[in-house]
């Protein structure tokens, strides 16, 4: 017991650095996927210039380039080129924001994905509806669609949001001190596995707070089907 | 009055409409009627402004116009087929949302909606949710949207074809309810016995 209580301070040192990936994470990552996924899932309409078209022509494969390298490449990998890379070309971030920033850019690629699918499940007929209601495209989106697309893909998103809790455990790779570091540098000092076993309770009491939330906001869906 | 002439429309190598000329009368029901596979509803598509026609005229009161310009005077709404209710808005929220984002007051829309909801029959059906109304019931609450926006042509994809067919007199009596209330209105259906219920004129499509 009396060495729990010595280890537990770098344990919970290491769960705040990993929260905060964690949460600003979230914070970024949800709304540039979600804007992302609405030029994915961009729609040219009867009498649109050609301005316009190409113009969301271009952007949408800049999008799809942008997913395929993220999406495309290990997440550790990304984190060493942001943080080792970058430089090269002048662009310096601290650990931290190097880590934050690689987060925000990969997981924002596979939320992107996960709107995109709950933009193309939502019938076609509700787009008609509410042109021909006249409602502007923002105002579609605001009060039809993305209500819709948020029932639709919260199953998906807790999936991701729980990786990413795990996930988070990559930045030692640019020497930050999460959680996991924090418990391998007590089971290598100390040649016990007790600092490891309490990292999973850990990951495992930060999960369950999650699924709990899931549930309840999947719950706060229900009103209609 | 709205004149269409010379529509034209084909997807691909299908030619679908071949110089479509037809004339929508005020106050009027006119019935599109004609086979699977004809062509209506593409025609009642290229008058609601969600497909294009590849060429033709449309005169509005003696004005050129075209139907994405109709759509923004906010001249002709739509009752579709599916009926394409918003499944996330109370029936109350369907009906006064497009209103309210025009610029009524949260009070004017409702009193209309509820007014309109009175009408056809689903006072007490205001708070519900799409999922929980009968087919027939979502039907009136589309109608109820579409007219909350004072529409001059009122369109109607198949009204029959989603329903029981028990509820088809009573659709026809809806349909014409709405004509008294001097609401232009043009109706696609394959159902030849519906048509003569609620046709002033007919127009058919032919393959």
């Amino acid at each position: 017991m009396d060495y729990i209580s010595s280890i537990l301070p770098a344990l919970l040192a290491g769960t705040k650095m990993t929260l905060s990936i964690f949460c600003l994470t979230l914070v970024g990552a949800i709304p540039l996927g979600m804007l992302l996924s609405v030029g994915l899932m961009h729609r040219e309409t009867a009498g649109e210039s050609a301005v316009k078209k190409w113009f969301f022509r271009i952007l949408k494969g800049l999008i799809e380039a942008y997913d395929w390298l993220f999406r495309g490449t290990p997440l550790l990998l990304q984190l060493i080129f942001v943080f080792y890379g970058l430089p090269l070309i002048g662009i310096v971030f601290d650990r931290f924001n190097a880590a934050a920033f690689a987060f925000i850019l990969n997981y924002a690629a596979y939320f992107a994905e996960i709107f995109r699918g709950g933009f193309g499940a939502v019938a076609e007929g509700q787009f008609e509806a509410a042109t021909v209601l006249n409602l502007t495209r923002w105002q579609t989106l605001r009060f039809i669609v993305i209500p819709q697309v948020l029932k639709i893909v919260l199953p998906s998103m807790g999936n991701e949001v729980i990786n990413l809790v795990k996930d988070s455990s990559l930045v030692y790779v640019i020497g930050l001190g999460d959680l996991l570091r924090a418990g391998n540098i007590a089971t290598a000092r100390d040649v016990t596995l007790v600092p490891l076993a309490l990292v999973g309770v850990i990951y495992l009491l930060m999960t369950l707070v999650l699924t709990f939330a899931q549930k309840k906001i999947e719950k706060s869906f229900d009103y209609y089907k | 009055m709205l004149e269409l002439k010379n529509i034209n429309k084909r997807f691909n190598d299908q030619v679908v409409l071949k110089d479509v000329s037809v004339t929508i009368e005020d106050q009027k029901t006119l019935a599109i009627v004609g086979p699977s596979g004809a062509g209506k509803t593409t025609l009642l598509r290229i008058i609601a402004g969600l497909t294009a026609a590849d060429s033709g005229t449309f005169i509005w009161n003696g004005q050129a116009t075209t139907p994405a310009q109709l759509r923004k005077d906010g001249v002709i709404g739509v009752v579709f087929q599916g009926f394409e209710l918003f499944p996330n808005l109370t029936v109350l929220k369907n009906i006064t949302l497009a209103p309210m984002l025009q610029g009524q007051s949260e009070a004017d829309a409702k009193d209309r909606a509820l007014e309109l909801l009175a009408d056809l029959d689903l006072a007490d059906q205001a708070d519900a949710y799409p999922f929980s109304l009968s087919g027939g019931q979502k039907q009136r609450v589309a109608i109820a949207r579409a007219l909350a926006l004072n529409p001059q042509i009122l369109l109607y994809d198949e009204p029959t074809s989603a329903l029981d067919p028990n509820l088809r007199q009573s659709v026809a009596n809806l349909v014409n309810s709405v004509k008294d209330q001097g609401t232009t209105q043009v109706v696609v259906t394959h159902d030849m016995d519906f048509a003569q219920s609620v046709a002033d004129t007919t127009y058919t499509v032919t393959k």
